[in-house]
């Protein structure tokens, strides 16, 4: 009766406007916080991805415009970095949907054991990611590794650049798939039962139903759970970092601005890195909620109730 | 329905998944329990056991340093989110004001943030301010990225709570505040806890920042102190020591997950999901 | 007990929109008044403005002569059943009937004989110490009652408070309402959009449509007296008939035969000017008649006409026969089509009977149907104004 209650006020009564002085003092706070220490330090980064800034050389400090841009775009690294994280953003990403699907529908479907399948799958989301990272180092370790074991012998797949990749799409995709498969499962209980029923009756086959009701049905749930992933699959870090620590050409982009500014303490060049990293991601953001129109997820401007 | 060929299906594929997510795990543990002697002899489990790898960690400063420095950072970041979080969380959820949709779209945008787009400027302006290699040198960037998941959690919480309780209180003539405290608080605790719970795995999980913005144990939470075993340690060999803090850092918060389980699905999905 | 006066109370959104108009209402002391309208009505609105849940933008509410605008809803000392019930989840039956006294500071000793004589009243004893989730609908509801009663308040608002509940507790409950408040003389305004629950229960219906007061009286009158097209089509069910009709030479031609005009009729068009030739007929099923089974006693001379059934549905204590009419006697205008927009399924050619149980009539007979044209009620088809009554 009442869902008339707009949101666009002409004329605030007093009630509204109280309303609205409330909604903005109890989001100050965290405002507050998250312009102070995200929005700023990237308004920084882009200063400092514009001046020369080695702190091993802190008198030759000065303003040079595009030129880190330069450097870094021209860089056969930076660009090996971000070759190998589209890459494995990419295949783990797609690696994970595909299981992560498959172990959804497990758990959603499952007859047997269902309470205990939900929650032992919830194990890789809760280990820390680099505490895992050292469990599949040691398992691909010759000598030390039950996986390394079962190579032939001489074998050490860390060393060597596909393997690497290989193993360190494995720790992502590991580790992230029971994430993905949660919120598939999520978006697999916002199939109707009776439309599935009823999909049976028209005479669909079980994969009928599956490709031409519940994926079409879930397509916001995908969306949404493949954008979180592909952003949260491009800053990976922890696992190369304790895997090869970028040897093999296996730096990530976000491994080899850490080296710049940490090993390098090349503060220029790891800023510009910084901004490229960040602008990136925000196109991929982009091009996902424009292009396949992902709500972002959450999102309820209306939601008054 | 419920066929025997059917059971045994799902037996077979439950099973596929169950060794799925335990195997990784019980590999670190058994390397855990191995001896030196026995560490590289290439075997799943422990061909003799030993607790020596937890003693060695447990006697080592630099690692339980870490774990003080881990829990005490993690729980202040998680406190500091969660009331600041649900202020913001109570707004969005109740409350119309223009910018809603802005505080959304920034904290979604921080969310998603590559978090080494902030940990060189971080680097520079803690050192600046003092902050580098201290507590609150690393409470503030935990804080700014459990936010966003502490505002998107809570706000699908509150807005599962039948508000007409809220009507139904000031008819029965409570105040305000008293319908807050007596209504609306004991129903939003559930959706608060579950969301410090994911709040504090986040903060715990974390390793750029922990590497970077601190030089010493004064503030290296115990992820960055592992990674610090290797080479450098007195430890002969850092295998079976960093297989053991692994376990240490990583038992806790799996018995919390296991714990909470229900809970801890529904807040991982609630915002992500929307019909 | 209070009364309760609203004085031209609207209700404006900061969108623009008007919820509800103007809208004058005294609800006396002890009496039970039923809001009844089609969902956005605003028949909620005026009771959450009412509760004080909702600000009033113009006009002035009064209880008991004193102007109540301004006032928090806890001050105002009424009780609310709500339609989701609003129980406190987290707290026992004793806790949620017992919440109000709680708040009112209410000794416990006092409070616990309380809550233990409501919970007598509405059959709940049983039930004190379960929380909400373990209680059955009807139970809720009743708890839902129990806070509400358990503190005496000047007055009860209820809001749709039986719309959850199954068709057969509905009724058992409607019963259970009606009683309690007899028995407690309480002040009670409640809305509802189903019809029978609005004509069952109160003592006075006020009957809105888009935020503005079509009718005010007793269920009967609004029956068998409605203002206009709305409250006639509202009121009863199945729903009076609609038909075109026009008048022609001191009758009026229609599907269902040429009916001479009444003394009532003529009287009552001829003290209005400017009445349309073409008008919209409305007619009960109840009006009808097997002739079979003996004619219908009324004043004037008994009117019939034929028709075939087309479905029969028998429901025991009455059927209903829905005929399909001479497509050819049914008059066509352009003139009335806007009148007939909306309505469902009307075709002009189609209505429903309700006869005797006695009645010989079988699916697809030719039926002969005799009514009194004393039931005939006649509406403007531009205002929908009730031509046969007095304004």
């Amino acid at each position: 009766m009442t869902a008339r209650a707009g949101t666009a006020a002409r004329t605030p009564s007093e009630g509204r406007r109280a309303e609205r002085r409330l909604g903005w003092w109890l989001c100050a706070p965290a405002a507050l916080v998250m312009v102070l220490v995200a929005g700023w330090p990237v308004l920084y980064s882009l200063l400092l991805s514009l001046q020369r800034n080695d702190l091993r050389f802190p008198d030759r400090r000065a303003w040079v415009g595009l030129d880190n841009y330069a450097t870094v775009l021209t860089s056969p690294f930076w660009w090996q970095a971000f070759g190998l994280t589209l890459l494995v953003t990419a295949v783990s990403v797609v690696l994970e949907l595909v299981l992560g699907m498959a172990v959804a529908v497990a758990m959603y479907r499952t007859v047997v054991g269902r309470g205990l399948v939900r929650t032992v799958v919830l194990i890789p989301y809760g280990i820390v990611t680099v505490a895992a990272a050292y469990g599949w180092k040691y398992a691909w370790t010759p000598g030390t590794g039950w996986l390394a074991g079962m190579l032939p012998a001489g074998e050490a797949p860390l060393t060597e650049h596909w393997p690497a990749v290989g193993i360190i799409i494995l720790a992502e995709v590991w580790k992230t798939t029971p994430f993905m498969a949660l919120l598939l499962m999520a978006g697999l209980a916002l199939v109707p039962e009776d439309t599935l029923k009823a999909a049976a009756m028209d005479g669909a086959t079980a994969w009928q139903r599956f490709t031409m009701v519940t994926l079409p049905l879930m397509k916001p749930a995908i969306l949404a759970a493949l954008l979180f992933r592909t952003l949260d699959a491009f800053r990976v870090f922890d696992n190369i970092y304790v895997l090869t620590n970028g040897a093999q050409q296996t730096s990530s982009v976000s491994v080899i601005a850490y080296h710049n500014l940490i090993g390098g303490l090349n503060l220029g060049v790891g800023s510009t890195m910084s901004v490229l990293i960040f602008l990136t991601v925000a196109l991929v953001a982009f091009v996902f909620v424009k292009g396949f129109g992902t709500a972002a997820p959450g999102r309820d401007p209306e939601g008054r109730r | 329905m419920t066929t025997g060929r059917n059971r045994a299906r799902w037996s077979a594929v439950n099973a596929l998944v169950l060794l799925y997510a335990l195997v990784p795990v019980a590999w670190i543990a058994a390397l855990s329990f191995k001896t030196p002697a026995t560490i590289s002899d290439g075997a799943f489990w422990p061909r003799r056991w030993t607790l020596d790898n937890y003693r060695g960690i447990f006697a080592n400063d630099d690692f339980v340093r870490g774990l003080v420095n881990s829990i005490g950072i993690g729980l202040i970041s998680t406190a500091v989110a969660i009331a600041v979080g649900t202020l913001a969380a109570y707004a969005i959820a109740r409350l119309a004001f223009p910018g809603k949709s802005l505080v959304l779209g920034v904290s979604l945008l921080i969310a998603m943030f590559p978090q080494i787009s902030l940990v060189t400027p971080l680097f520079q302006i803690e050192r600046g301010l003092g902050l580098f290699n201290t507590w609150p040198g690393l409470i503030l960037p935990y804080v700014t990225f459990a936010l966003p998941l502490t505002i998107y959690t809570l706000s699908t919480f509150f807005r599962e709570i039948p508000w007409d309780l809220e009507k139904a209180a000031k008819m029965d003539g409570a105040t305000p505040f008293q319908a807050f405290r007596l209504v609306i608080a004991p129903l939003a605790m559930p959706g608060v806890v579950t969301t410090a719970i994911l709040a504090f795995i986040v903060c715990w999980n974390d390793f750029l920042f922990s590497i970077s913005l601190t030089s010493s144990d004064a503030a290296r939470t115990a992820p960055a102190t592992i990674s610090f075993f290797t080479g450098s340690s007195q430890f002969e060999d850092p295998t079976g020591s960093i297989a053991a803090a692994a376990m240490v850092i990583t038992v806790p918060i799996v018995v919390f997950v296991l714990l909470f389980q229900r809970r801890i699905v529904s807040g991982l999905t609630s915002g992500a999901v929307k019909g | 007990m209070a009364e309760i006066a609203l004085e031209k109370v609207g209700k404006t959104y900061p969108d623009g929109y008007t919820a509800v108009h103007a809208l004058d209402l005294t609800v006396a002391d002890g009496e039970f008044v039923i809001l009844v309208g089609p969902s956005g009505c605003g028949k909620s609105t005026t009771l959450n403005m009412i509760a004080g849940l909702e600000d009033i933008t113009s006009g002035e509410l009064r209880i008991d002569g004193t102007r109540v605008n301004e006032v928090a809803p806890r001050a105002r000392d009424i009780a609310m059943v709500f339609q989701s019930y609003a129980l406190y989840p987290h707290m026992t039956v004793r806790e949620n009937i017992g919440f109000p006294l709680r708040l009112a500071g209410m000794d416990r000793a006092r409070a616990a004989g309380k809550i233990e004589e409501t919970a007598r009243i509405l059959d709940l004893e049983g039930l004190l110490d379960r929380r909400p989730a373990h209680l059955s609908g009807g139970q809720r509801q009743r708890v839902a009652m129990g806070r509400a009663i358990v503190r005496d308040p000047r007055a009860f608002l209820m809001d749709e408070p039986l719309s959850n509940l199954d068709a057969k507790l509905r009724v058992q409950m409607r019963t259970t309402i009606s009683r309690l408040q007899k028995r407690l003389g309480t002040t009670t305004v409640y809305v509802t959009h189903d019809q029978t629950e609005a004509m069952t229960l109160g003592d006075r219906m006020v009957l809105m449509n888009k935020g503005r007061v079509q009718q005010v009286g007793p269920p009967d009158e609004l029956y068998r007296r409605p203002h206009n097209l709305f409250v006639a089509g509202f009121v009863g069910s199945p729903a009076m008939n609609f038909l075109p009709a026009e008048i022609q030479d001191g009758a009026l031609r229609s599907v269902i035969g040429r009916i001479p005009l009444t003394d009532r009729m003529r009287n009552a068009l001829q003290r209005r000017r400017g009445v349309p030739r073409e008008l919209v007929l409305g007619v009960r099923p109840e009006a009808f008649a097997d002739p079979r089974l003996g004619g219908v006693h009324g004043g004037a001379e008994p009117c019939s006409f034929t028709g075939q059934v087309e479905i029969l549905e028998s429901l025991g204590a009455e059927k209903l026969a829905y005929l399909t009419l001479d497509a050819d006697a049914a008059v066509r205008s352009e003139h009335l089509a806007d009148a007939f927009q909306g309505r469902e399924s009307w075709s002009g050619d189609q209505l429903v009977a309700r006869l005797d149980p006695a009645s010989p009539v079988r699916e697809g007979d030719e039926l002969e149907l005799v009514y009194d044209p004393d039931a005939i009620h006649l509406f403007a088809p531009d205002t929908g104004v009730n031509l046969t009554e007095d304004a």
